[in-house]
């Protein structure tokens, strides 16, 4: 749980991402880790219809093959370590001392939770290597590792703007407690004014609730503005991060079951779909 | 789940449609061949194949394999459908589905590593040459309507099927073969055998059939063997396949799943009037060829094969046999690993005579389930052979003779036990002997017999005998067999 791991995937967005990481891993004093996943694609170029086989056939199917994945794993190779060599210098132009580079193979999610222990903020785009098409929508990738892993997850937007404030999502549920205890104890905001909101209908429940977290917070040296607003999640949350020109969202992601969002949706995918200008921390 | 339901089905859909499609057209031919192999109706593989791959491509562990009716298993089948009929051999074939299943959750797909790399290439070899062999009575001029024109059809259709992929390879070369010499005989009208000549061909799609035998124990024991040689076979087989699937696409497969997925391929198979079957090497490479990854292909090979076979049965019974013995003859070329003959002189001899004993045994009992027997039994004793040579007593005696120090080095088992005494002198006469075991490793109750009796023959001799650094394991198989501290039981050991 050391170092703040960012994805590099060589979209437009990994610029922004590599700026978010440099940002973070100074405020937390921690080693900046880039990580480029090479992902395997199985699709043949070639089209043999011929549908005849003869001796030696397996052999030399076998031996093309290989050959094809082989020029093909270089080139990826090469365009990674290009990928990863622009941010290194990045992020040294930024004074980060010893950014350090990784290359794996695999699937993403499946790396990411192989270097779950060492890692301690994760940052990400909001789309994958293919996302600059996709409009709105976020990548199919980033439900999986916000699903997956148990560390917060930077979501950056297209453009790195230095955070100067922060708005922390907060319902009460024992995610978001733990959620406001992290960021008290964290050096990732500290001095930064923070605005804690609550969704609902004002009642003295979410007021002592309210109360007890920005207690918590002030007590280690926030300067809190508290709101309770009533309204629909995404709404009140998007309309008040953009009238008071919040630098950095905090909530809780995923909350419910995968069958509950299915029928009704996730607050954190709408929230991950509306973050076009102001980044977004997942806490798990 | 949806990113692995997407890969696993969408990823490559141009490929794999197209792949399906060519899947399909040389699966016709083959399935009716194996139908004609096993002694049933064409249309009893044409359904099997169907259902077979159709179900295959939900429930398999590895996708881009293809399975359907196999001349492995209707090799099997030939006797109990000659001396019983039709419906036993459904009922074998819903039994060999429920042992798959079974052998699927016992994980009995990883006892695959004891099959060596030998056996396997001596598997497919002799699936080649069993492929090839069911052919050659379409070529005997004594059977009836084999005439020089059917050799002409053949040697045309074999240079077609490896010529015309010179001219294009946007159109399966075997479904050209089909259609030229099924025009020609026409056109010509040629009195040939063909697939009309060898039985019913389908006309509707299959339909759901429990199989109409008794349900009793006289039942259960004619099906039972050929049900457990099928669903050998045809799960050794299938995880060959895999296997070869698995290094042709770079990627890895779940093997018990595909255990269980076969199974329940072949129970589906058996209630809708098919015959068992497996995965077919040859169709999974035609398949891989084609461009064919997901699962998608082998669902498309399925469905293409059963709505053309229904749509134009009427021009399916028109093939000329020899189309189908030709498209066969390439099956069979495809199948034979080459590199297997060419690396004859290079491997070991050991690994050389497992794979044409392998070969030998299944062309001789048309089994390959005893041929696969045959091959890791011997390839057990070259091992345990050759493993037995890394055993060595060294000796040494003091100065004035009264002490002899053996040295036990390297590993201690029934393949070594009789080197082992043999290395120990009793008739020298020695006041002690010490015996070091720190670098021997005992593995089995003979190694220990054969420790007692050279400790049992020194005692007897007057001479004294010291065991010294056992390693862990020898130690724990030697407290728990050995009898020379078990003074009663030296009695038993010496035979009095």
């Amino acid at each position: 749980m050391t170092n703040v791991v960012a994805c590099i995937d060589g979209s437009s967005t990994s610029p922004a991402v590599c700026a978010y990481a440099v940002w973070a891993s100074k405020r937390l004093n921690a080693p900046l880790k880039f990580l480029h996943v090479l992902e395997k694609t199985d699709t043949p170029v070639q089209t043999d219809l011929s549908g005849n086989i003869g001796l030696g056939s397996r052999e030399a199917l076998l031996k093309e093959l290989t050959e094809l994945d082989e020029q093909r794993g270089k080139l990826l190779i090469e365009h990674g370590r290009h990928m990863l060599e622009a941010a290194k210098a990045q992020a040294l132009a930024k004074g980060i001392e010893h950014p350090i580079c990784q290359q794996r193979r695999g699937d993403l999610v499946d790396t990411l939770r192989e270097l779950e222990a060492e890692i301690r903020l994760l940052v990400m785009g909001k789309q994958g290597e293919d996302g600059d098409s996709l409009g709105d929508h976020i990548s199919n990738n980033l439900e999986r590792v916000v699903r997956t892993m148990h560390r917060p997850i930077l979501v950056s937007p297209h453009d790195f703007v230095e955070p100067k404030s922060f708005m922390i999502a907060f319902d009460g549920s024992p995610t978001t407690r733990k959620g406001i205890e992290m960021v008290a104890g964290s050096p990732l905001f500290a001095g930064l004014p923070c605005h804690l909101i609550m969704v609902g209908n004002s009642s003295a429940e979410m007021q002592e609730r309210l109360r007890w977290a920005s207690t918590m917070l002030e007590s280690a040296g926030f300067e809190v503005v508290t709101q309770i607003i009533a309204g629909e999640v995404k709404h009140v949350l998007c309309d008040y991060r953009d009238a008071h020109d919040i630098g950095m969202v905090v909530m809780g992601a995923y909350g419910h079951s995968k069958i509950r969002q299915f029928l009704v949706g996730s607050t954190t995918t709408k929230m991950i779909r509306h973050t076009s200008k102001v980044p977004l921390l997942l806490l798990r | 789940m949806f990113k692995s339901l997407q890969h696993h089905w969408f990823s490559n859909i141009r490929g794999d449609v197209l792949a399906g499609i060519v899947v399909a057209l040389a699966l016709i031919p083959e399935a009716i061949a194996f139908s004609i192999i096993a002694g049933v109706d064409p249309k009893v593989g044409l359904y099997a194949s169907f259902c077979i791959a159709v179900v295959i491509a939900f429930t398999g562990g590895r996708p881009g394999m293809i399975s359907a009716a196999t001349g492995a298993m209707a090799l099997l089948m030939v006797t109990l459908v000659r001396d019983h009929g039709l419906e036993y051999l459904l009922a074998a074939t819903l039994l060999t589905g429920v042992i798959q299943i079974i052998f699927g959750y016992l994980k009995l797909g990883s006892l695959m590593r004891f099959v060596s790399r030998s056996v396997v290439t001596g598997f497919v070899n002799a699936l080649a040459i069993l492929i090839f062999l069911a052919q050659l009575p379409e070529l005997n001029p004594a059977t009836p309507g084999v005439t020089w024109h059917v050799y002409a059809m053949t040697a045309a259709g074999l240079a077609i099927i490896y010529l015309f992929p010179y001219v294009t390879k946007k159109i399966p070369s075997p479904l050209v073969t089909i259609v030229v010499l099924t025009g020609i005989a026409m056109y010509l009208g040629l009195d040939i055998r063909t697939v009309g000549d060898m039985g019913e061909l389908p006309d509707t799609l299959p339909i759901f059939l429990w199989p109409d035998v008794p349900l009793n124990l006289e039942t259960l024991a004619i099906i039972f063997p050929y049900a457990l040689s099928l669903a050998v076979v045809g799960l050794l087989e299938s995880l060959m396949t895999a296997t070869i699937v698995d290094d042709l696409t770079d990627t890895s497969s779940d093997k018990n799943r595909e255990c269980k997925g076969q199974g329940v391929a072949n129970i589906a198979s058996g209630l809708m009037g098919g015959m068992a079957g497996c995965a077919m090497i040859g169709q999974s490479i035609i398949n891989v060829k084609s461009g064919g990854r997901t699962r998608l292909s082998c669902l498309t090979a399925g469905v293409v094969l059963i709505l053309m076979v229904v749509f134009l049965d009427d021009w399916v019974s028109q093939i000329p046999m020899a189309a189908l013995v030709a498209v066969m003859i390439m099956v069979a070329i495809g199948t034979f690993s080459l590199s297997s003959v060419a690396n004859l002189r290079h491997h070991p001899l050991s690994s050389s005579v497992v794979m044409i004993v392998t070969v030998i045994v299944v062309v001789a009992t048309h089994n390959l389930a005893f041929g696969v027997l045959a091959g890791v039994l011997l390839a057990g004793l070259f091992f345990a052979n050759k493993v037995g040579q890394f055993m060595l007593v060294r000796s040494e005696v003091n100065e004035d003779g009264s002490l002899r120090r053996y040295q036990v080095i390297g590993q201690v088992f029934f393949s070594s036990s009789e080197k082992f005494v043999a290395a120990f002198d009793f008739k020298e006469a020695v006041d002690k002997v010490v015996i070091d075991l720190t670098h021997a490793h005992f593995w089995d109750i003979t190694a220990v017999t054969a420790l007692d009796k050279v400790v049992v023959k020194f005692r007897r001799e007057g001479t004294e005998v010291e065991l010294i650094g056992m390693n862990e394991a020898t130690a724990t198989i030697v407290d728990k067999f050995a009898v020379h501290d078990k003074p009663d039981a030296v009695d038993g050991l010496m035979g009095h």
